[in-house]
């Protein structure tokens, strides 16, 4: 691709071949942290940035290419997401039998894995929407990124149930559609709720993921055809990779990049002019989105916990399903926003000045409330099956899940999977009670890391712990996953990272209009937006 | 926006002005640089009675609605119509399918019972009222549009990344083109430049 940039001067600036300006830097803002002071707020935008830069910084992504990391790395998720592509055509050929299920435990890892991505696909739509509403100006640095993890992990969510159904031939007919049968779905059934829930989730989300991306192709469409006037866009060149005894192997393609961005952001754009009368509906369009997605969000897990709630399966049957699974999403799915994004800070340059400190606190606390309510809900599930006298309920928790079965006859085999989900949920967060630790790139890391293992956890206790001892004790089945099961799952994992490192290299990655919207650079009453000071603050 | 823009054929009303090489003119744009001088320069068009014009900026400035006098859009009612559609079409088809043409029992429950069919109610009119916003907000603002005599003016790729600009259109009644360069030059404008339609 090729490197050149309209402007040299600044883009060696950004690169920190220049010096920094000297206006109002590093000094008085801090780094980016929270700061004692309710009164003055830190800066979204660090380093001095002009709006100019915001745009280089964020172009520069896709012009420039993220770096030497990126073609490796794609290469090996898009293996690990071919592997998982060829297990789901062996089970497809072969049937659900590949897979460890058996007659007490029909459900294990395939819906497992399914509520774990739908889980983590909630972040998305609550970072855009909810904190959109509430007005926090900081979800902009982060909002792009967990919108299009939304959609990848709804996209890997959505292969679960397609595959689980064993004849995957006639998943059709769980859509509305006349057929020759004349029959149509049951909609008094949570099953086909949850069809539409996650289906109308994914549209949605990628409709708001969208609609938020039509301005910023616009700014890529026209820096790529200002270079074209200017005549300064080399052509394409496929370069093989360099090796010790070869000579260097490369080719110019009749094309020029920027060309090819012009046509591609261009269409994309859809001939956006960034006319304030266009601004105004976008913004309308914009908040209505956020105010409808809001509901959305929370109905679409709520949705998937009825599929458990309406059964009377003990450790299923619980009114408490819907707020806490909602809150167990919107946990893990921050911890996946916060698990892609401090690698992808350390990785792309000047990102930090965009997605500081301060955000990563933001994002640690609510990993810190959610966690704790989640921890609420697992104590309240537990004091209810004890409460409401239900012997089997209370078994359910005391004996399938609780007691390890080396301290009690009856005690549950799966007791590690319990205790890892109470550890990786509930007691890891409370670090972030403590600044130091909120404020620690490594920390919140290994904390996210260990959230998104624990929400996975506390899927499959859901799941199979509840059913793999049901009413009759000569039912009872251990649940033993095969290596289909295993690499289904890593597949999707695979599948999700591909998705994810794609959309940062030909994607905008931050909403460069909303950024410069909410920097005091572009506030028309603010000094540094070019007011004067005997109009400031008039309007 | 004109339908003429959209629909060949349609008569397009002949341009008033004209250049000296007899190209018809689009308009005038004129640049700013901060926000607070195409936020004042909006008030003053504003207030000088221009109709067709318009502010052209990288972001949403805050406020520029009330600056340029521009009326609130009829979107969301399009959207509530979005609403009201997925409502009624989730209603229909949910007692159409499962209360009228394929009757079945299910825990001995009154097929009729509205319960059961409140979640893809919603659903459906969240779907809806969704389309209704991205594709409303489109047809609104008159996009896609691809081609835009604006567009031939290279200053005015910088408007997706750090200018501002005002273009005010030759159809508007009150344009003169002596006039209204006096006037975007009296508001702060750094650089104004002729705008010519483009030529198919």
């Amino acid at each position: 691709m090729s490197p050149i940039h309209p402007d040299q001067k600044n883009t060696e600036r950004l690169a920190g071949l220049r010096p920094q300006a000297a206006a109002g830097t590093a000094t008085d803002i801090g780094d980016g942290s929270l700061i004692e002071d309710p009164a003055s707020e830190p800066p979204l935008v660090l380093g001095g940035r002009s709006i100019q830069d915001v745009t280089e910084i964020v172009c520069g992504y896709q012009e420039k290419g993220p770096g030497k990391w990126w073609l490796p790395a794609i290469m090996t998720s898009a293996s690990v997401a071919g592997i998982g592509q060829l297990m789901i055509l062996y089970l497809i050929i072969t049937g659900v039998g590949t897979w460890g299920l058996n007659n007490q435990v029909g459900w294990a890892w395939d819906i497992t894995n399914f509520v774990f991505w739908i889980g983590i696909g909630h972040a998305g739509t609550l970072i855009s929407a909810i904190l959109c509403l509430l007005k926090q100006k900081w979800r902009t640095a982060v909002n792009r990124s967990a919108e299009a993890m939304t959609i990848f992990a709804v996209m890997c969510a959505g292969i679960f149930p397609g595959i689980h159904v064993g004849r995957i031939w006639f998943i059709w007919m769980i859509f509305p559609i006349p057929n020759s049968n004349w029959i149509w779905p049951n909609f008094r059934s949570p099953l086909l709720w949850d069809v539409f829930a996650v289906s109308t989730y994914a549209t949605v989300s990628f409709l708001f993921w969208y609609m938020g991306m039509i301005p910023d192709f616009a700014t890529l469409r026209d820096r790529a055809d200002k270079r074209l006037r200017q005549g300064i866009s080399g052509l394409m060149r496929l370069e093989a990779p360099e090796l010790p005894f070869m000579p260097r192997l490369g080719f110019n393609l009749p094309v020029r990049s920027d060309t090819l961005r012009a046509y591609i952001y261009g269409f994309l754009a859809l001939g956006w002019r960034a006319s304030s009368r266009h601004w105004h509906r976008y913004e309308n369009a914009y908040l209505i989105l956020a105010g409808i997605s809001t509901p959305l969000v929370l109905s679409v897990h709520s949705i998937v916990s009825f599929d458990f709630a309406t059964s009377i399966v003990p450790g299923w049957h619980t009114t408490i399903f819907p707020p806490y699974f909602v809150a167990g999403a919107i946990f893990g799915g921050f911890a996946m926003v916060l698990l892609l994004l401090i690698p992808a800070r350390e990785l792309f340059a000047n990102m930090k000045d965009l997605l500081t400190l301060r955000h990563l606190e933001n994002m640690a606390k609510i990993l810190l409330a959610t966690g704790t309510m989640v921890g609420f809900a697992y104590s309240m599930e537990f004091f209810i099956a004890w409460y409401s006298g239900n012997q089997y309920e209370f078994e359910v928790f005391a004996f399938n899940r609780v007691i390890p079965d080396w301290m009690s006859d009856r005690g549950a085999p799966y007791w590690w999977a319990y205790w890892t989900m109470i550890g990786c949920n509930v007691i890891s967060p409370q670090v972030f009670w403590f600044r130091a630790m909120r404020t620690n790139p490594m920390v919140i890391w290994s904390v996210a890391l260990l959230v998104t293992i624990g929400m996975w956890f506390e899927r499959f206790v859901i799941i199979v712990t509840s059913l793999h001892r049901a009413f009759l004790p000569g039912e009872w089945q251990m649940f033993f996953p095969t290596w289909v099961d295993i690499l289904t799952f890593v597949g999707t994992l695979g599948l999700f990272l591909t998705l994810f490192l794609l959309f940062m290299r030909f994607l905008p990655m931050f909403p460069i209009a909303e950024i410069k919207a909410v920097m005091p650079e572009g506030d028309p009453h603010d000094p540094r937006g070019g007011a004067k000071h005997d109009d400031e603050g008039s309007h | 926006m004109a339908i003429s823009d959209y629909i060949p054929f349609f008569p397009v009303k002949p341009a008033p002005f004209f250049t000296e090489d007899g190209a018809p003119i689009h308009g005038l744009l004129a640049q700013f640089d901060t926000p607070a001088d195409v936020y004042h320069a909006a008030e003053a068009v504003r207030d000088a009675g221009y109709k067709h014009w318009d502010v052209h900026a990288p972001f949403p400035i805050h406020g520029i609605e009330e600056a340029m006098g521009s009326r609130r859009t009829i979107l969301p009612f399009i959207i509530g119509g979005g609403a009201i559609t997925g409502v009624c079409t989730a209603i229909g088809m949910q007692y159409f399918m499962n209360a009228i043409d394929y009757v079945f029992v299910v825990q001995g429950k009154n097929p009729w019972a509205w319960e059961a069919y409140v979640p893809i109610t919603f659903e459906l009119g969240v779907l809806l009222s969704a389309f209704a916003a991205l594709f409303g907000m489109l047809a609104l603002n008159g996009l896609p549009r691809f081609n835009h005599p604006l567009f031939q003016s290279e200053r005015f790729l910088d408007s997706t990344d750090h200018c501002y600009f005002i273009c005010i259109e030759a159809r508007d009644p009150a344009f003169d083109p002596t006039k209204t360069i006096a006037a975007l030059r009296e508001a702060g404008a750094s650089n104004i430049e002729l705008i010519e339609e483009s030529q198919a």
